[in-house]
Protein backbone atom coordinates (compact mmCIF):
# COMPACT_ATOMS: atom_id res chain seq x y z
CA UNK A 1 0.00 0.00 0.00
CA UNK A 2 1.37 3.80 -0.84
CA UNK A 3 0.20 6.88 -1.56
CA UNK A 4 -1.42 7.31 -5.18
CA UNK A 5 -0.12 10.64 -5.79
CA UNK A 6 3.85 11.76 -5.62
CA UNK A 7 2.27 15.18 -3.68
CA UNK A 8 0.27 15.97 -1.11
CA UNK A 9 -2.10 18.68 -2.44
CA UNK A 10 -5.35 18.26 -0.51
CA UNK A 11 -7.76 15.94 1.26
CA UNK A 12 -10.37 16.48 -1.47
CA UNK A 13 -10.69 13.44 -3.62
CA UNK A 14 -8.02 10.95 -1.53
CA UNK A 15 -9.23 7.46 -1.00
CA UNK A 16 -10.01 6.39 2.67
CA UNK A 17 -7.05 4.25 2.32
CA UNK A 18 -4.74 6.84 1.62
CA UNK A 19 -5.84 8.46 4.75
CA UNK A 20 -5.84 5.56 6.98
CA UNK A 21 -2.69 4.78 5.77
CA UNK A 22 -0.98 8.34 6.53
CA UNK A 23 -2.86 8.16 10.29
CA UNK A 24 -1.52 4.33 11.11
CA UNK A 25 2.16 5.56 9.96
CA UNK A 26 1.66 8.80 12.31
CA UNK A 27 1.14 6.42 15.16
CA UNK A 28 4.78 4.85 14.37
CA UNK A 29 6.09 8.47 14.44
CA UNK A 30 4.45 9.54 17.13
CA UNK A 31 6.29 7.21 19.37
CA UNK A 32 9.44 8.37 17.95
CA UNK A 33 8.24 11.52 19.60
CA UNK A 34 8.66 10.21 22.89
CA UNK A 35 12.55 9.04 22.45
CA UNK A 36 15.43 9.95 24.15
CA UNK A 37 16.57 10.54 20.60
CA UNK A 38 14.06 11.55 18.01
CA UNK A 39 15.84 11.20 15.04
CA UNK A 40 15.26 8.46 11.97
CA UNK A 41 17.29 8.06 8.89
CA UNK A 42 14.71 7.27 6.71
CA UNK A 43 15.26 10.87 4.40
CA UNK A 44 19.11 10.69 5.19
CA UNK A 45 20.84 12.56 1.98
CA UNK A 46 17.20 14.06 1.20
CA UNK A 47 16.90 18.02 1.10
CA UNK A 48 13.75 19.39 1.74
CA UNK A 49 13.22 23.39 1.12
CA UNK A 50 10.78 24.72 3.19
CA UNK A 51 8.88 27.93 0.81
CA UNK A 52 7.06 30.19 3.18
CA UNK A 53 4.93 32.95 1.44
CA UNK A 54 2.88 34.14 4.45
CA UNK A 55 4.19 34.16 7.33
CA UNK A 56 3.46 30.93 10.01
CA UNK A 57 5.28 30.19 13.08
CA UNK A 58 3.78 26.63 14.79
CA UNK A 59 3.18 25.13 10.96
CA UNK A 60 6.98 25.86 9.58
CA UNK A 61 8.33 24.99 12.95
CA UNK A 62 6.25 21.65 13.14
CA UNK A 63 7.76 21.06 9.38
CA UNK A 64 11.10 21.81 10.28
CA UNK A 65 10.72 19.08 12.88
CA UNK A 66 9.55 16.80 11.21
CA UNK A 67 12.05 17.05 8.61
CA UNK A 68 14.86 17.00 10.65
CA UNK A 69 13.57 14.22 12.89
CA UNK A 70 13.53 12.29 9.26
CA UNK A 71 17.30 13.24 8.82
CA UNK A 72 16.56 15.08 5.69
CA UNK A 73 18.78 18.17 5.10
CA UNK A 74 16.43 21.42 5.21
CA UNK A 75 16.26 24.91 4.10
CA UNK A 76 13.78 27.48 4.87
CA UNK A 77 12.76 30.69 3.48
CA UNK A 78 10.02 32.91 4.18
CA UNK A 79 8.95 36.19 2.14
CA UNK A 80 10.25 38.92 4.43
CA UNK A 81 13.81 37.77 3.58
CA UNK A 82 13.32 37.02 0.19
CA UNK A 83 14.25 38.09 -3.67
CA UNK A 84 10.23 38.16 -3.69
CA UNK A 85 9.95 41.21 -1.79
CA UNK A 86 12.81 42.14 -5.14
CA UNK A 87 9.17 40.96 -7.70
CA UNK A 88 10.47 37.50 -8.68
CA UNK A 89 7.80 35.63 -9.76
CA UNK A 90 6.61 31.90 -8.12
CA UNK A 91 7.78 30.14 -11.10
CA UNK A 92 10.98 31.76 -11.07
CA UNK A 93 11.71 31.01 -7.04
CA UNK A 94 10.72 27.70 -7.86
CA UNK A 95 13.08 26.65 -10.50
CA UNK A 96 15.63 28.34 -9.45
CA UNK A 97 15.58 26.77 -6.01
CA UNK A 98 14.85 23.23 -8.18
CA UNK A 99 18.45 24.39 -9.92
CA UNK A 100 20.23 23.80 -6.56
CA UNK A 101 18.94 20.02 -6.43
CA UNK A 102 16.40 19.46 -4.47
CA UNK A 103 13.70 16.78 -3.37
CA UNK A 104 10.61 18.21 -1.75
CA UNK A 105 9.28 21.30 -1.48
CA UNK A 106 6.95 22.46 1.73
CA UNK A 107 4.84 25.25 0.18
CA UNK A 108 2.46 28.04 2.04
CA UNK A 109 0.74 30.79 -0.22
CA UNK A 110 -1.85 33.18 0.06
CA UNK A 111 -3.18 31.87 -3.51
CA UNK A 112 -5.33 28.98 -3.92
CA UNK A 113 -3.58 26.61 -6.29
CA UNK A 114 0.09 27.90 -5.90
CA UNK A 115 0.62 24.14 -4.50
CA UNK A 116 -0.93 22.59 -7.58
CA UNK A 117 0.81 25.23 -9.98
CA UNK A 118 4.74 23.89 -8.62
CA UNK A 119 3.90 20.07 -9.31
CA UNK A 120 3.92 21.58 -13.25
CA UNK A 121 6.81 23.88 -13.03
CA UNK A 122 9.09 21.63 -10.60
CA UNK A 123 10.05 17.61 -10.76
CA UNK A 124 10.31 17.96 -6.77
CA UNK A 125 7.57 15.83 -4.18
CA UNK A 126 5.30 18.86 -2.99
CA UNK A 127 3.13 19.20 0.12
CA UNK A 128 0.55 21.97 0.29
CA UNK A 129 1.20 23.63 3.95
CA UNK A 130 -1.94 25.74 3.68
CA UNK A 131 -3.08 27.59 -0.05
CA UNK A 132 -5.23 30.64 0.47
CA UNK A 133 -9.26 29.61 1.59
CA UNK A 134 -7.92 26.32 0.05
CA UNK A 135 -6.39 23.37 1.65
CA UNK A 136 -4.27 22.62 4.92
CA UNK A 137 -3.96 18.90 4.69
CA UNK A 138 -1.75 18.48 7.14
CA UNK A 139 -3.86 20.59 9.59
CA UNK A 140 -6.64 18.13 8.35
CA UNK A 141 -4.94 15.26 8.89
CA UNK A 142 -3.32 15.95 12.51
CA UNK A 143 -6.96 16.54 13.71
CA UNK A 144 -8.26 13.66 12.33
CA UNK A 145 -5.38 11.51 14.22
CA UNK A 146 -6.10 13.49 17.42
CA UNK A 147 -9.52 12.67 16.94
CA UNK A 148 -9.04 8.92 16.41
CA UNK A 149 -6.66 9.04 19.01
CA UNK A 150 -8.89 10.52 21.21
CA UNK A 151 -12.03 8.47 20.50
CA UNK A 152 -10.38 4.92 18.66
CA UNK A 153 -12.66 5.84 15.08
CA UNK A 154 -13.51 8.15 13.00
CA UNK A 155 -16.75 6.46 11.80
CA UNK A 156 -19.67 7.85 13.14
CA UNK A 157 -17.58 10.69 15.08
CA UNK A 158 -19.97 14.11 15.57
CA UNK A 159 -17.86 16.17 14.92
CA UNK A 160 -18.65 20.25 14.54
CA UNK A 161 -16.39 22.77 12.90
CA UNK A 162 -17.39 26.31 14.66
CA UNK A 163 -16.52 29.90 12.68
CA UNK A 164 -15.50 31.56 9.40
CA UNK A 165 -16.03 29.01 7.35
CA UNK A 166 -15.62 30.61 4.54
CA UNK A 167 -12.33 32.03 4.93
CA UNK A 168 -10.92 29.05 6.29
CA UNK A 169 -8.03 26.37 4.30
CA UNK A 170 -8.60 24.37 7.54
CA UNK A 171 -12.08 23.75 7.76
CA UNK A 172 -12.37 22.54 3.92
CA UNK A 173 -9.29 20.02 4.78
CA UNK A 174 -11.12 18.75 7.65
CA UNK A 175 -14.31 18.38 5.90
CA UNK A 176 -12.79 16.43 3.18
CA UNK A 177 -10.85 14.16 5.63
CA UNK A 178 -13.75 13.59 7.73
CA UNK A 179 -16.53 13.02 6.04
CA UNK A 180 -14.13 10.61 3.58
CA UNK A 181 -13.71 8.70 7.21
CA UNK A 182 -17.06 8.05 7.91
CA UNK A 183 -17.74 10.89 10.22
CA UNK A 184 -20.27 13.11 10.50
CA UNK A 185 -19.31 16.55 10.07
CA UNK A 186 -21.05 20.26 11.05
CA UNK A 187 -20.95 23.93 10.61
CA UNK A 188 -21.59 26.33 12.92
CA UNK A 189 -21.38 29.99 12.57
CA UNK A 190 -22.81 33.69 11.26
CA UNK A 191 -24.47 32.81 8.00
CA UNK A 192 -22.04 35.56 6.35
CA UNK A 193 -19.03 33.48 7.10
CA UNK A 194 -20.65 30.46 6.17
CA UNK A 195 -20.60 29.53 2.15
CA UNK A 196 -23.96 29.01 0.25
CA UNK A 197 -24.02 25.29 -0.96
CA UNK A 198 -21.62 23.64 1.55
CA UNK A 199 -24.17 20.99 2.22
CA UNK A 200 -23.08 19.68 -1.20
CA UNK A 201 -19.51 18.33 0.76
CA UNK A 202 -21.78 16.59 3.24
CA UNK A 203 -22.01 18.87 5.85
CA UNK A 204 -25.04 20.42 7.85
CA UNK A 205 -25.10 23.69 8.75
CA UNK A 206 -25.74 25.31 12.32
CA UNK A 207 -26.45 28.82 12.85
CA UNK A 208 -26.84 28.91 16.55
CA UNK A 209 -23.99 27.15 19.03
CA UNK A 210 -27.17 25.59 21.54
CA UNK A 211 -28.46 23.70 18.84
CA UNK A 212 -25.05 21.50 17.93
CA UNK A 213 -23.69 21.35 20.93
CA UNK A 214 -25.99 18.47 21.99
CA UNK A 215 -25.35 16.80 18.96
CA UNK A 216 -21.68 16.70 18.66
CA UNK A 217 -18.67 14.69 20.37
CA UNK A 218 -16.15 17.06 19.32
CA UNK A 219 -15.72 21.37 18.48
CA UNK A 220 -12.87 22.65 16.35
CA UNK A 221 -12.91 25.96 17.41
CA UNK A 222 -11.48 28.17 14.12
CA UNK A 223 -9.56 31.49 14.68
CA UNK A 224 -11.38 34.47 14.05
CA UNK A 225 -9.13 36.88 11.66
CA UNK A 226 -9.55 39.97 13.89
CA UNK A 227 -8.80 42.53 10.38
CA UNK A 228 -11.62 40.38 8.89
CA UNK A 229 -14.03 42.46 11.08
CA UNK A 230 -13.60 45.65 8.85
CA UNK A 231 -14.82 43.73 6.59
CA UNK A 232 -18.30 43.98 7.68
CA UNK A 233 -19.03 40.31 7.70
CA UNK A 234 -19.98 40.41 11.55
CA UNK A 235 -20.78 43.82 13.42
CA UNK A 236 -17.66 43.37 16.14
CA UNK A 237 -15.57 40.58 17.99
CA UNK A 238 -18.04 41.21 21.31
CA UNK A 239 -21.23 40.31 19.72
CA UNK A 240 -19.29 37.40 17.30
CA UNK A 241 -17.77 35.82 21.21
CA UNK A 242 -21.62 36.47 22.46
CA UNK A 243 -23.07 34.56 19.56
CA UNK A 244 -20.06 32.26 18.56
CA UNK A 245 -17.65 31.71 21.55
CA UNK A 246 -17.47 28.79 22.55
CA UNK A 247 -17.61 29.04 26.02
CA UNK A 248 -17.77 27.07 29.24
CA UNK A 249 -21.08 27.97 30.18
CA UNK A 250 -22.55 26.89 26.76
CA UNK A 251 -20.77 23.54 26.48
CA UNK A 252 -21.96 22.60 30.07
CA UNK A 253 -25.60 22.29 28.21
CA UNK A 254 -24.26 19.14 26.53
CA UNK A 255 -24.83 16.00 28.05
CA UNK A 256 -20.96 14.74 28.28
CA UNK A 257 -18.14 16.40 27.67
CA UNK A 258 -17.24 17.99 24.28
CA UNK A 259 -13.60 17.64 22.89
CA UNK A 260 -12.14 20.68 22.20
CA UNK A 261 -9.97 21.80 19.55
CA UNK A 262 -8.26 24.62 17.67
CA UNK A 263 -5.71 24.99 14.96
CA UNK A 264 -4.05 28.20 16.46
CA UNK A 265 -3.18 30.99 17.53
CA UNK A 266 -6.29 31.04 19.99
CA UNK A 267 -8.10 34.49 20.37
CA UNK A 268 -9.04 33.97 24.14
CA UNK A 269 -11.99 34.41 25.16
CA UNK A 270 -13.02 35.13 21.13
CA UNK A 271 -13.85 32.24 19.17
CA UNK A 272 -12.87 30.59 22.29
CA UNK A 273 -12.92 30.86 26.26
CA UNK A 274 -9.63 30.80 28.03
CA UNK A 275 -10.79 28.17 30.86
CA UNK A 276 -11.82 25.76 27.77
CA UNK A 277 -8.88 26.23 25.72
CA UNK A 278 -6.92 25.11 28.92
CA UNK A 279 -9.89 23.05 30.04
CA UNK A 280 -9.68 19.12 30.64
CA UNK A 281 -11.44 18.51 27.74
CA UNK A 282 -9.01 20.12 25.42
CA UNK A 283 -6.98 18.70 22.92
CA UNK A 284 -4.86 21.48 21.48
CA UNK A 285 -1.59 20.80 22.64
CA UNK A 286 -1.85 16.75 21.51
CA UNK A 287 -2.52 18.58 18.51
CA UNK A 288 0.47 20.17 18.31
CA UNK A 289 2.23 16.92 18.99
CA UNK A 290 0.49 15.01 16.64
CA UNK A 291 1.28 17.72 13.87
CA UNK A 292 5.15 16.59 13.78
CA UNK A 293 3.91 12.82 13.46
CA UNK A 294 1.45 13.52 10.96
CA UNK A 295 4.19 15.36 8.96
CA UNK A 296 6.50 12.88 9.48
CA UNK A 297 4.40 10.50 8.12
CA UNK A 298 3.88 12.65 5.33
CA UNK A 299 7.59 13.49 4.16
CA UNK A 300 7.91 9.51 4.77
CA UNK A 301 5.33 8.20 2.47
CA UNK A 302 6.28 10.76 -0.32
CA UNK A 303 10.23 10.97 -0.01
CA UNK A 304 10.81 6.80 0.09
CA UNK A 305 8.73 5.78 -3.45
CA UNK A 306 9.67 6.42 -6.59
CA UNK B 1 8.35 -27.24 -5.62
CA UNK B 2 10.69 -28.62 -3.99
CA UNK B 3 10.12 -28.30 -0.36
CA UNK B 4 11.66 -30.03 2.52
CA UNK B 5 11.09 -29.68 5.90
CA UNK B 6 13.79 -29.27 8.26
CA UNK B 7 12.46 -28.46 11.49
CA UNK B 8 9.06 -30.08 12.33
CA UNK B 9 7.08 -28.86 15.29
CA UNK B 10 8.47 -31.25 18.17
CA UNK B 11 12.11 -30.24 17.25
CA UNK B 12 11.03 -26.83 17.00
CA UNK B 13 10.01 -26.35 20.61
CA UNK B 14 13.30 -28.38 22.19
CA UNK B 15 15.20 -25.83 19.82
CA UNK B 16 13.69 -22.84 21.34
CA UNK B 17 13.66 -24.49 25.18
CA UNK B 18 18.03 -24.99 24.75
CA UNK B 19 17.84 -21.53 23.01
CA UNK B 20 16.24 -20.34 26.91
CA UNK B 21 18.08 -22.55 28.50
CA UNK B 22 21.62 -21.72 26.66
CA UNK B 23 20.41 -17.49 27.02
CA UNK B 24 20.05 -18.10 31.22
CA UNK B 25 23.61 -20.39 31.30
CA UNK B 26 25.58 -17.64 28.92
CA UNK B 27 24.09 -14.87 31.23
CA UNK B 28 24.27 -16.49 34.73
CA UNK B 29 20.61 -15.85 35.44
CA UNK B 30 18.31 -12.88 34.02
CA UNK B 31 19.46 -10.10 36.04
CA UNK B 32 19.45 -6.58 33.63
CA UNK B 33 18.63 -8.88 30.80
CA UNK B 34 16.16 -7.98 28.74
CA UNK B 35 14.51 -9.37 24.96
CA UNK B 36 13.71 -7.49 22.02
CA UNK B 37 12.23 -8.97 19.07
CA UNK B 38 12.67 -7.33 15.82
CA UNK B 39 9.25 -7.68 13.92
CA UNK B 40 7.36 -9.97 12.95
CA UNK B 41 8.49 -13.45 13.77
CA UNK B 42 11.67 -12.52 16.06
CA UNK B 43 8.88 -10.79 18.53
CA UNK B 44 7.15 -14.24 18.50
CA UNK B 45 10.68 -16.26 18.82
CA UNK B 46 11.23 -12.93 21.83
CA UNK B 47 7.64 -13.90 23.98
CA UNK B 48 8.48 -17.78 23.40
CA UNK B 49 11.94 -17.46 24.75
CA UNK B 50 10.79 -15.75 28.02
CA UNK B 51 8.00 -17.66 28.91
CA UNK B 52 10.50 -20.72 29.05
CA UNK B 53 13.54 -18.42 30.73
CA UNK B 54 10.44 -17.49 33.22
CA UNK B 55 9.49 -21.36 33.83
CA UNK B 56 13.34 -21.85 34.11
CA UNK B 57 14.32 -19.22 36.45
CA UNK B 58 11.02 -18.23 38.32
CA UNK B 59 11.81 -14.64 37.21
CA UNK B 60 10.23 -12.38 34.34
CA UNK B 61 11.69 -11.37 31.90
CA UNK B 62 10.82 -7.73 29.84
CA UNK B 63 9.88 -7.73 26.15
CA UNK B 64 10.41 -5.52 23.97
CA UNK B 65 9.29 -5.36 19.76
CA UNK B 66 11.77 -3.66 17.57
CA UNK B 67 10.46 -2.58 13.94
CA UNK B 68 13.33 -2.00 11.70
CA UNK B 69 11.95 -0.45 8.80
CA UNK B 70 13.31 3.34 9.10
CA UNK B 71 16.62 1.93 9.03
CA UNK B 72 16.35 -0.18 6.20
CA UNK B 73 19.13 0.42 3.46
CA UNK B 74 17.13 0.08 0.82
CA UNK B 75 13.83 2.21 1.67
CA UNK B 76 14.62 3.78 -1.30
CA UNK B 77 14.57 2.20 -4.87
CA UNK B 78 11.94 -0.44 -4.02
CA UNK B 79 9.02 0.00 -5.76
CA UNK B 80 6.06 -1.10 -2.38
CA UNK B 81 6.28 0.46 0.42
CA UNK B 82 7.29 -1.67 3.31
CA UNK B 83 4.58 -0.89 5.98
CA UNK B 84 6.08 0.56 9.01
CA UNK B 85 4.61 -0.55 12.49
CA UNK B 86 5.70 0.96 16.10
CA UNK B 87 8.71 -0.04 18.19
CA UNK B 88 7.55 -1.27 21.81
CA UNK B 89 9.93 -1.11 23.93
CA UNK B 90 8.16 0.26 26.99
CA UNK B 91 11.79 0.20 29.19
CA UNK B 92 14.69 1.85 29.40
CA UNK B 93 17.81 -0.50 27.19
CA UNK B 94 20.67 1.45 28.51
CA UNK B 95 22.58 -0.78 30.78
CA UNK B 96 20.89 -4.10 30.22
CA UNK B 97 22.15 -6.75 28.23
CA UNK B 98 20.21 -7.21 25.18
CA UNK B 99 19.52 -10.15 23.45
CA UNK B 100 18.33 -9.31 20.10
CA UNK B 101 15.97 -12.10 18.49
CA UNK B 102 15.09 -12.73 14.88
CA UNK B 103 13.76 -15.74 12.72
CA UNK B 104 16.53 -16.01 9.84
CA UNK B 105 20.01 -14.73 9.81
CA UNK B 106 21.08 -14.33 6.55
CA UNK B 107 22.51 -11.14 4.78
CA UNK B 108 22.98 -9.37 7.83
CA UNK B 109 21.71 -5.96 6.55
CA UNK B 110 17.97 -6.61 9.02
CA UNK B 111 20.84 -6.74 12.29
CA UNK B 112 22.59 -3.91 11.16
CA UNK B 113 19.18 -1.93 10.95
CA UNK B 114 18.51 -3.41 14.22
CA UNK B 115 21.65 -2.36 15.83
CA UNK B 116 21.30 1.52 15.13
CA UNK B 117 17.76 1.43 15.84
CA UNK B 118 18.73 -0.52 18.98
CA UNK B 119 21.51 2.32 19.99
CA UNK B 120 19.23 5.11 19.23
CA UNK B 121 16.93 3.89 21.99
CA UNK B 122 19.97 3.80 24.36
CA UNK B 123 22.95 2.37 25.35
CA UNK B 124 23.32 -1.09 26.55
CA UNK B 125 25.89 -2.74 28.42
CA UNK B 126 25.96 -5.58 25.91
CA UNK B 127 23.65 -6.68 22.81
CA UNK B 128 23.86 -10.22 22.24
CA UNK B 129 22.18 -11.96 19.27
CA UNK B 130 19.56 -15.05 18.87
CA UNK B 131 18.63 -16.55 15.76
CA UNK B 132 16.55 -19.61 15.12
CA UNK B 133 17.82 -20.40 11.72
CA UNK B 134 21.35 -19.32 10.41
CA UNK B 135 21.48 -19.72 6.53
CA UNK B 136 24.89 -18.04 5.39
CA UNK B 137 25.58 -15.80 2.71
CA UNK B 138 26.86 -12.64 5.40
CA UNK B 139 27.31 -9.65 3.66
CA UNK B 140 28.07 -7.75 6.87
CA UNK B 141 30.63 -8.61 9.27
CA UNK B 142 27.68 -10.05 11.72
CA UNK B 143 27.74 -13.09 14.03
CA UNK B 144 24.79 -14.75 15.81
CA UNK B 145 25.85 -15.79 19.94
CA UNK B 146 23.30 -18.01 19.76
CA UNK B 147 22.06 -20.20 16.74
CA UNK B 148 18.82 -22.54 17.19
CA UNK B 149 20.04 -24.38 13.59
CA UNK B 150 22.64 -23.81 11.09
CA UNK B 151 21.29 -24.45 7.38
CA UNK B 152 23.87 -24.40 4.65
CA UNK B 153 21.87 -22.77 2.03
CA UNK B 154 22.06 -21.93 -1.97
CA UNK B 155 20.83 -18.52 -2.91
CA UNK B 156 18.48 -20.08 -5.09
CA UNK B 157 16.80 -21.07 -1.81
CA UNK B 158 14.55 -19.73 0.89
CA UNK B 159 14.21 -20.46 4.03
CA UNK B 160 10.49 -20.48 5.27
CA UNK B 161 10.04 -20.20 8.94
CA UNK B 162 6.24 -20.84 10.67
CA UNK B 163 5.31 -20.02 13.84
CA UNK B 164 1.27 -20.71 15.01
CA UNK B 165 0.96 -17.02 16.02
CA UNK B 166 0.18 -16.19 12.39
CA UNK B 167 0.64 -19.44 10.62
CA UNK B 168 -0.55 -22.72 10.65
CA UNK B 169 2.32 -24.50 12.30
CA UNK B 170 5.61 -24.34 13.96
CA UNK B 171 8.05 -25.56 11.46
CA UNK B 172 10.99 -24.70 9.07
CA UNK B 173 10.84 -25.20 5.63
CA UNK B 174 13.70 -24.85 2.73
CA UNK B 175 11.69 -24.08 -0.44
CA UNK B 176 13.83 -23.78 -3.68
CA UNK B 177 12.93 -20.31 -5.88
CA UNK B 178 14.38 -19.03 -9.24
CA UNK B 179 16.68 -16.17 -10.01
CA UNK B 180 13.50 -14.01 -9.90
CA UNK B 181 13.03 -14.94 -6.06
CA UNK B 182 10.05 -16.57 -7.10
CA UNK B 183 8.95 -20.23 -6.24
CA UNK B 184 9.47 -22.44 -9.11
CA UNK B 185 7.42 -25.77 -9.58
CA UNK B 186 9.15 -28.94 -9.62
Amino acid sequence: MKLKSRHLLGLDGMAKEELALILDTAVSFREVLDRPIKKVPPLQGKTVVNLFFESSTRTRISFELAERRLSADVVSFSTAASSVSKGETLKDTARNIEAMKIDMVVIRHAAPGSAHFLTRVVDANIINAGDGAHEHPTQGLLDMYTLREKFGTLEGLRVCIVGDISHSRVARSNIYGLTTMGAKVSVCGPATLIPKDIQQLGVKVYHRLDEVIPEVDALNVLRIQLERQKSGLFPSLREYHRFFGVTKEKVSKASKPITIMHPGPINRDVELSADLADGEHSVILQQVTNGVAIRMAVLYLLGTTN
Amino acid sequence: MNKIRTIDSESFRRTVNRLAHEIVERNIGTDNLVIVGIRTRGEYLARRLARKIEEIEGKSVQVGILDITLYRDDLRGRLDQPQLKSTEILFDITGKVVVLVDDVLFTGRTIRSALNALTDLGRPALIELLVLIDRGHRELPIKADFVGKSIPTSLKQEIKVMMTETDSEDSVYVLDVDEEGKETRA
